[in-house]
């Protein structure tokens, strides 16, 4: 019997494939993956859903063996963690008096948003650093890779390793405390008591007018990371043709091809990147704390991070660290959404 | 009527849409940039090449006269005075960074290939959920961690940075966005056909084709664990870390500018001179690193 005739047997006589299988017990050995994917749609429909998910359990249970490991760290450290944050910031937990008689409710989150002047300054702070630093390198990021997507392989990869170094350099920043060091051998005060521009050195990292805008050079001087990385993967995987078959349907220029094709193409490596440039904007507490020092002067460069430091691992107050986490977090999550949002627009 | 396309032949290649007033002015930002992004590294190095009174020099230079050596010798010699011989803190970064390194490529690949190829119930959700885990930095859970640490017994032993390097969602999530898209199923099934286990085809079919994305994934963890410093983890001086040691060095302040200069220059030589060598294989696996939805 031919696959042909085959086929129309079933579609004549619309047997289930159980049916099938009694009537033609021969066909079975010689059935194709095709066929047995298709065995399997109909058995799906046969069982329960539940009954459905138990056996699809049994048959694939090395896969839970395989993700056991790192399931069980990832839950225990990145997980658990946010968990145990949100229940401890409901208490007083100190890790000094350890007392267990604790539970506050949400004294904390009143403390923090109604008490503590430092915290509202530091979210301020925290808030214009993210507000500029992520979206402009965001943005950066993106410009470099698809400026440097043109040039010849050799030659990219020169640039990139130019734009990309900063990022991975350690501790290489702190070179930044040198060239604007407080006193005149610093190369900035040098250079311009030099030219006769400043008459004194400056404190730039140490004074309250200048240390934030440096600190926000520094970060977009590092910023250039994994999103760059993703972008200039992304744009190389982009087909030559849709390009040409674009310019024969009336795209003019560069500008236009890379909104509606550059763009819409490069959606995915898009969200991966802005999900990259929100973790670097957030977290950028150890090089403001390094070039302003800890606190920095007036507060003027304190962000939630370093209040987060000050409370957790100076002076134990994990219940209300914890809360400083929670809002962090919340902030995080908000500033995602709101770049999911904004990314649908894209190419519209 | 459409209008007649504006070609221009770059290097003996059509180029549409492209003006040269456009490409000049993307060559100039890119000069400008290029210039900031290379300008402190580049000091860097000067500076840690400057003998003693060209350090001190006004106004100062962008260039050095003499160049020295001297410089990473005080750094030998400053570091050789410390509580615990040197070697201890090389030991501990390196073993710190092996350890975490190998234990996460293992953990995040076995987990990568299973969620990126095998139909299990369940495997969406989890997916989703270490995706949207990439935002949660270190700051937000490193006090809770600090607990649960201190509650396994972690606390003061270099296993507290390796094993929760082990469970990192950035390592999982390249890992099996490439395998995704670099590995077709057809490979896998006739394999299994063939009577392969799950784990044989994992371990002879799958990874030898994702040895790109190995690389990207050894380079992460390795940048993340070789800069591992001053961590509220670690409080013993037996288990500091080189970077700790340095940056401790560095705190001496301004008389210490050239050894720390050359300290910086040791710390990030190797980061840099490991992405030259595997730029090409991150750029494969960074190409299929999109978030779908």
């Amino acid at each position: 019997m031919t696959d042909k005739e085959l086929n129309q047997t079933v579609e004549a006589r619309k047997i289930t494939h159980r049916e099938f299988q009694r009537v033609y017990p021969e066909t079975i050995n010689s059935i194709s993956t095709e066929e047995a994917n298709r065995k399997r749609v109909v058995a799906r429909k046969d069982i329960s859903l539940f009954q459905w998910t138990i056996r699809e359990m049994k048959r694939y249970k090395i896969a839970y063996l395989m993700i056991a490991p790192f399931m069980f760290v990832f839950i225990l450290f990145t997980l658990f963690p946010v968990l145990l944050s949100a229940i401890l910031s409901l208490t007083s937990f100190n890790m000094l008096e350890m007392n267990w008689d604790m539970f506050i409710g949400l004294d904390n989150y009143t403390r923090l948003f109604f008490e503590d002047d430092i915290f509202l300054q530091a979210c301020k702070n925290t808030l214009v650093f993210a507000a500029i630093t992520g979206p402009v390198s965001y943005i950066l990021s993106f410009v470099v890779a698809w400026f440097i997507n043109e040039l010849s392989p050799r030659i990219r990869a020169w640039v990139t390793l130019i734009f990309y170094a900063p990022s991975i350099s350690g501790g290489a920043y702190t070179i930044w405390g040198y060239l604007f060091s407080d006193d005149s051998y610093g190369w900035v005060n040098g250079t311009l008591m030099d030219l006769g521009i400043l008459d004194a050195p400056k404190l730039w990292f140490h004074d309250e007018k200048y240390a934030m805008t440096l600190c926000i050079v520094v970060a977009l001087w590092m910023s250039l990371g994994t999103a760059f990385l993703s972008f200039i993967g992304g744009l190389q995987t982009i087909r030559k043709d849709i390009f040409e078959a674009a310019a024969v349907d009336g795209i003019k220029n560069r500008w236009q091809e890379l909104w509606f094709i550059t763009l819409p193409e490069m959606k995915n490596h898009l969200m991966f990147g802005a999900v990259m440039s929100i973790t670097g904007a957030f977290g950028f507490g150890s090089v403001v704390t390094q070039l302003c020092g800890f606190p920095s002067v007036n507060y003027s460069c304190h962000t939630i991070m370093h209040c987060l430091e000050d409370y957790g691992s100076q002076r134990w107050e994990v219940g209300y660290a914890s809360s400083i986490a929670v809002v962090l977090f919340l902030i995080m999550i908000g500033a995602n959404m709101l770049v999911k949002k904004l990314l649908s627009k894209v190419g519209r | 009527m459409q209008k007649e396309q504006k070609i221009r032949i770059r290097k003996h290649q059509v180029v549409l849409n492209r003006s040269a007033g456009g490409d000049g002015a993307i060559a100039f930002f890119l000069i400008i940039m290029g210039v900031f992004m290379f300008i402190p590294l580049y000091y860097v190095v000067i500076q840690s090449l400057k003998p003693l009174d060209e350090l001190w020099m006004f106004p100062p230079k962008f260039i050095v006269q003499h160049p020295t050596m001297q410089n990473f010798g005080d750094l030998f010699n400053l570091l050789s005075d410390s509580w615990v011989p040197f070697s201890r803190y090389i030991f501990n970064t390196v073993f710190i960074t092996f350890a975490g390194t190998f234990g996460n490529l293992f953990f995040s690949s076995i987990a990568a290939y299973a969620l990126a190829k095998i139909p299990f119930p369940g495997r969406k959700p989890i997916f989703t959920t270490i995706q949207s885990s990439l935002m949660f930095t270190s700051t937000v859970t490193s006090i809770a961690n600090f607990i649960t640490l201190s509650a396994l017994g972690l606390l003061d032993n270099p296993f507290a940075i390796i094993i929760p390097a082990w469970g990192s969602s950035m390592g999982l999530y390249l890992m099996k966005q490439f395998m995704e898209s670099s590995i077709s199923d057809d490979v896998l099934q006739s394999a299994r056909l063939d009577g392969c286990s799950e784990l044989k085809t994992f371990w002879s079919i799958a990874m030898p084709l994702v040895k790109p994305g190995w690389l990207t994934l050894i380079i992460y963890s390795f940048q993340g664990l070789w800069n591992t410093g001053s961590s509220i983890y670690l409080y013993s001086e037996q288990y500091k870390t080189l970077n700790y040691a340095i940056s401790q060095i560095t705190a001496g302040g301004i008389v210490r500018a050239g050894a720390s200069a050359a300290a910086s220059v040791i710390m990030m030589i190797v980061p840099i001179l490991v992405f030259v060598i595997s730029q090409s294989n991150i750029i494969e696996t960074m190409a299929s690193s999109g978030m779908k939805d």
